[in-house]
């Protein structure tokens, strides 16, 4: 018999494993949503996207943009009198957003992580440029203009590279990233 | 002689370079001896843990393992790259799973991570190996009545929980205090910068940032000093957008803890990264440089 597994414990799966389960323990007290900086812009705070795993609303939660909007300040984390790591828990929903490919439209979050590692996989260094437009040309015209003034500004400072830095042990490290994750899948 | 492996970061090779210039300069006119990580690579910021956990660990670990053959605690200036390598470090050291299967992808880089090598923080090292004490004895330009706002943000100190105290702590205060600055009572102090919301959520950063600064200017801070290179990018480089998006008018500097240590200890501005920021010195602080 195949045995299906609640959403609930589905998340859990994918935070650190040796926290357990943690989620079930939540009190429900709101001090997360409270501490939370940027709760007035998600859908639903962290108190109630933490009711609504528990309740197997799947398709709320995955829809929502709160676990991207988690800026990982972690001050919900050492507030949590149940010491629920919170901002593990959003890490744990944009791992398992990403692997079902489902999330909500117009989010830049997404995008901009995967682009952020396929670029550390091909060099093993940031490089700034590269990530422009991953996000730039979800901006409208105005904040698009101000973005390019502004990077303008920091090149003409000194402030952004002209030409991508890269590691030496370039071949070593790609195939260190090979016993982790197909790295063919990030190019 | 104290001497401790450096892991820079991408962020001080460039857009945050006079971090790294006043971090070089300052700690050789302290009598401490930096070794730069050989053939370091980028510790993921928050974007790995977003696409793959195991991925994360592993990445940060290439840079503990570089560190680990040097035999010295290794220092990360930039407070995500710190939180990243101190909770990797723990981590490893507590799951001997984890350590097993990361250090089997270091391995073709004939590289290992044992657990045992001591993760801090640049300002921890002012603070508590070179001791404020020490320091203070060692200033020659005191910044006499410059008011500035201790700014710690995040990952400085969260999500440590083994920390003195993680809502109030004091240390950047007493630094300052060491260097003659009046630290003012700062109450966001220990909040959120917004980080890379500012490419996902510019609404939200941006709010974040104006909430910081106007809290700055009602303690009557005339410069926020800053221990991480994503604040000060923030705080700093978008405060113009700040102002066109709220109609607001600020003007608030704002500079790295070891600018303004470099300063205090006599340092030519120039050799510290001054002239790379975008809100000038204030009249207080360029009186002081100029000296």
């Amino acid at each position: 018999m195949i045995e299906t597994i609640s959403f609930n414990q589905e998340v859990e799966n994918l935070m650190y494993a040796a926290e357990g389960e943690p989620l079930k323990t939540c009190i429900q007290c709101g001090t997360c949503s409270g501490t939370c900086p940027v709760a007035g812009y998600m859908d639903y705070t962290p108190r109630q996207i933490i009711a609504l795993i528990n309740e197997g609303r799947k398709e709320e939660v995955l829809n929502s943009n709160t676990f991207w909007y988690c800026a990982s300040c972690y001050h919900c984390t050492v507030r949590c009198p149940q010491e629920i790591n919170i901002t593990g828990l959003m890490y744990a929903l944009k791992r398992y957003s990403i692997w079902k490919g489902k999330y909500q439209e117009g989010l830049i979050g997404p995008t901009f992580s995967e682009s952020f590692v396929k670029m550390i996989v091909r060099t093993g260094r940031s490089f700034e440029p590269v990530l422009a437009p991953s996000y730039i040309f979800s901006f409208n015209m105005r904040e698009f203009l101000t973005e390019i003034t502004g990077a303008t500004g920091l090149m003409l400072k000194g402030r952004i590279p002209l030409l991508p830095p890269r590691i030496k042990h370039l071949d070593q490290f790609r195939r260190m990233l090979g016993r982790i994750i197909p790295v063919g899948g990030l190019e | 002689m104290k001497e401790f492996a450096y892991f820079p970061g991408c962020s001080l090779e460039k857009m945050a370079l006079s971090y790294h210039l006043s971090t070089l300069e300052t700690t050789k006119k302290l009598g401490v001896k930096l070794q730069e990580l050989e053939d370091w690579n980028c510790c993921g910021a928050t974007a790995y843990s977003s696409i793959d956990e195991l991925l994360s660990y592993t990445l940060t670990a290439r840079n503990l393992a570089i560190a680990e053959k040097t035999g010295l605690p290794v220092v990360a200036p930039c407070s995500a790259c710190y939180k990243n390598m101190y909770f990797t470090a723990d981590h490893m050291k507590h799951d001997p799973d984890l350590a097993e299967h990361v250090n089997f992808a270091l391995e073709e880089d004939n590289l290992h991570f044992s657990g045992n090598t001591t993760v801090k923080h640049l300002i921890d090292v002012y603070v508590n190996d070179i001791g404020l004490e020490e320091l203070k004895s060692k200033v020659t330009h005191p910044l006499e009545g410059v008011r500035v706002a201790p700014y710690y943000g995040c990952q400085i100190l969260r999500p440590r929980k083994d920390h003195e105290d993680v809502e109030n702590p004091g240390f950047f205060e007493d630094l300052l205090s060491a260097i003659g600055a009046e630290p003012v009572n700062f109450p966001l102090k220990m909040r959120c910068c917004g980080g890379s919301l500012i490419i996902s959520n510019r609404t939200a950063a941006l709010s974040m940032v104006r909430n910081l600064l106007q809290s700055a200017l009602d303690a009557k801070a005339v410069v926020i000093a800053t221990s991480c290179p994503m604040c000060q990018l923030n705080l700093e480089v978008y405060q113009q957008q700040v102002n066109q998006e709220f109609g607001t008018n600020f003007s608030v500097p704002v500079f790295y803890f070891t600018q303004l240590i470099g300063l205090a200890l006599g340092i030519p501005k120039k050799k510290l990264g001054f002239g790379k920021e975008f809100v000038s010195l204030s009249p207080e602080l360029a009186q002081i440089a100029k000296g």
